[in-house]
């Protein structure tokens, strides 16, 4: 006679079914060892990864700025700025502020149109084209100031960014056409991977402006992915973190780039910047002033005199 | 997965619930051929209504109870057309009556006696008007919508005046002379007179009742995919949708044309049960009736959109004494409710997801949020 239950060794976790249990894959997550997640977070990070659908070299340059100037009336917001950013690489973008940043990546995304000056994304002008054929050529974006969707769900934000990619017309959305049911589905299934690719899965559910702050800032960087872009561009994305959940959101932007995706990076907090980026690029007032490795720049005397070496500003 | 309605599966464990609320979430626990299950019975009851002629709810002898409910049902169907412009993509349209105005023309210019153009049977002026209003939408919309805002709203309010003084102006329209004997659908009782003769309210009122449950299967579906989710994106910060890489002006011009097929519809609906057309009734209050229908019931919302048209016209009704203070009330009422309740009766709620259910069930095991007014009340507290 033995024991219906025997004594389960205290290390032993419960395994629940996978797929479909009560509490959904949130509370398996919680219950999995080690292993397990890893396994996981490597099959999330692969439905997550960019399709590609040629090899490409990873170095090469994917989106280049030549001499982009950008004039408000007398204001010159871009003083003739060129740099490219290189397949593959996460590059820094920095600067005091009012140094034009967010004004780069507006003129990249097509908010601003160069007053001269041309922005190439794999050597073809993006010309006059609106934002969202912009968006679809694969540039993607966050927002200094978290934009949104207040009313959606998390997850019905990232769906909304893999609009971008879908065909579905409208008599075929009425009638759900069988594309409509497949594209729906996989957007689905892509931004649930999203959601927990960027640890935010366990509030799929709740409306965006419900979210804590820093599951709102995730949650646009899921929502920039899902537009699969070869370029996503995080503008100030550890703003008002503490420092453990700037830690943690490096790691996010390195994973993001451990899985295909070139990243542009603005951010204020010099360590980091420094930590994660392979290249930095610095603007001030318009100019570019400087351009190489963290180590480079920040050895660089103009780097220096523009915004390290000022203590008051550097503190901020 | 309970299989009733009395199961609360995202709130247990709140005592302090209101009973509406606790049904609300009970409601929207259910899986979607529950819930269809469930619309049998009150589809049933909404159905007989006119024919029951309830004591107190009866508008007689002020008024013909039928027509009371078809007119309800009209407004409510035109109602649903302006939430797709207004609650949905949130595109404000002061001139709305305008669409309806052409469908209710396209269906006496087809079928009247007075009218010169080639007859065509009644019923097929039904889709005729909805093809011909929704191109006056794209006609409008394609140079205004690049407008926001204000400016937008002014510009529809110019369009609803014109459609309503060419009315008077083109000779074809017989000013207020009107068009007469408006074609109606085909059949007839034993005694031989028609069912849908004008002014019997019961056969038009099912009649409009049918393609109200038809155009909400179609609005449904629209909700439920990316074009449901490009209107509400655009609502919610037009330039974030586009740099989504949404095209937002396409989807605009989607939602007008949608908005005007359906408001030309319940135009020509009206325009056959009434049985002539002229040029009354197509005037800025009416504009601002379907506005006001569709506030109070709950923008973005399309069961609260059919409840607001319904308190909207059976209000004017049921009470016809104070009909002449109706403006004055609607607009008391109206600010009272914009203080104490401004999402509307309902409140916007919305599915965006065709699979939806399914996913959030396999993430995390329950439902998503839905209406926004639960949100001010979730358990999710102390945020920072």
């Amino acid at each position: 006679m033995t024991e219906p239950h025997g004594p389960a060794s205290p290390a032993d976790p419960p395994v629940g079914p996978i797929g479909g249990a009560e509490g959904g894959i949130v509370a398996e997550l919680a219950q999995m060892t080690e292993q397990e997640r890893a396994e996981r977070a490597a099959d999330v990070a692969e439905v997550v990864a960019p399709d590609r659908e040629i090899a490409v070299a990873v170095g090469d340059t994917l989106l280049e700025l030549r001499d982009v100037t950008l004039r408000f009336g007398g204001l010159v917001a871009l003083d003739s700025v060129s740099f490219g950013i290189r397949r593959g690489e996460i590059l820094g973008l920095i600067g005091p502020n009012g140094a034009g940043k967010t004004t780069c990546f507006n003129v990249m995304t097509g908010v601003y149109r160069p007053t001269s000056g041309r922005v190439l994304l794999e050597d073809r002008p993006l010309g006059r084209r609106k934002r969202h054929q912009i968006t679809r050529l694969g540039i993607a974006r966050t927002f200094q100031n978290i934009r949104l969707f207040g009313e959606m769900t998390a997850l019905e934000n990232v769906v909304v960014g893999a609009d971008a990619r879908h065909q579905t017309s409208v008599p075929g959305a009425i009638v759900r056409s069988p594309r409509h049911q497949r594209e729906e589905r996989e957007a689905v299934e892509r931004a649930s991977a999203l959601l927990e690719f960027v640890g935010i899965a366990d509030r799929a559910a709740d409306k965006a402006r419900n979210l804590p702050y820093g599951y709102q800032r995730r949650l646009e960087i899921a929502r920039a992915l899902a537009t699969e872009p070869k370029l996503l561009c995080l503008d100030e994305p550890a703003a008002g973190f503490n420092p453990a959940e700037k830690e943690d959101l490096m790691g996010l932007i390195r994973k993001i780039r451990d899985d295909g995706y070139t990243v542009l990076l603005i951010e204020h907090d010099m360590r980091l910047v420094m930590n994660v980026t392979d290249r930095i690029v610095v603007l001030e007032f318009g100019k570019k002033i400087a351009e190489g490795s963290p180590l480079e720049v920040r050895a660089d005397p103009a780097v220096i005199a523009a915004y390290l070496g000022v203590s008051d500003d550097g503190a901020a | 997965m309970t299989t009733g309605i009395p199961a609360t599966p995202t709130a247990p464990d709140r005592p302090n619930e209101s009973a509406l609320r606790r049904l609300r979430s009970s409601w929207n626990g259910l899986s979607r051929p529950q819930q269809w299950l469930w619309m049998i019975p009150v589809a049933a009851i909404i159905f007989v209504l006119p024919v029951l002629k309830i004591p107190l709810i009866n508008t007689e002898p002020g008024y013909p109870f039928a027509d009371t409910m078809f007119d309800c049902a009209r407004f409510g169907l035109a109602a649903v057309g302006l939430n797709v412009v207004v609650g949905q993509a949130g595109l404000l349209d002061l001139g709305y009556v305008g669409f309806f105005a052409i469908g209710s023309y396209v269906a006496a210019l087809f079928t009247s006696k007075d009218s010169l153009l080639h007859h065509i049977p009644y019923l097929w002026t039904l889709p005729a008007a909805m093809v011909i209003t929704a191109f006056f939408g794209l006609v409008l919309g394609t140079p205004t919508l690049r407008l926001r805002g204000d400016y937008l709203a002014i510009v529809t309010l110019g369009f609803g005046e014109m459609v309503r003084l060419l009315g008077s102006l083109l000779p074809p329209l017989k000013g207020q002379v009107g068009l007469q004997e408006v074609g109606h659908p085909p059949g007839t009782n034993a005694n031989g007179s028609a069912i849908f003769a004008a002014g019997n309210g019961t056969p038009w009122y099912w009649l409009t009742v049918v393609v109200i449950i038809l155009v909400l299967f179609i609005v449904g579906n629209l909700e439920r995919s990316r074009v449901g989710r490009a209107w509400v994106a655009i609502r919610e910060d037009e330039d974030v949708a586009q740099m989504m890489g949404v095209a937002t002006f396409k989807f605009k011009l989607w939602a007008f044309a949608m908005g005007a097929a359906i408001g030309g519809l319940s135009g020509a609906l009206f325009a056959g049960q009434v049985g002539f057309v002229n040029n009354q009734g197509f005037d800025v209050p009416t504009s601002i009736l379907f506005l006001a229908a569709v506030i109070l019931g709950g923008s973005g919302n399309k069961v609260g959109v059919l409840l607001g048209a319904f308190v909207v016209v059976y209000v004017q009704h049921r009470f016809q004494s104070l009909a002449a203070y109706r403006y004055l009330i609607f607009g008391v009422v109206l600010i009272v409710l914009m203080i104490f309740r401004p999402q509307g009766l309902l409140g916007a709620r919305q599915r965006l997801l065709a699979y939806g259910r399914q996913a959030y069930r396999r993430l995390i095991g329950r439902n998503e949020q839905l209406s926004s007014d639960s949100a001010l009340t979730g358990s999710k507290g102390g945020q920072p």
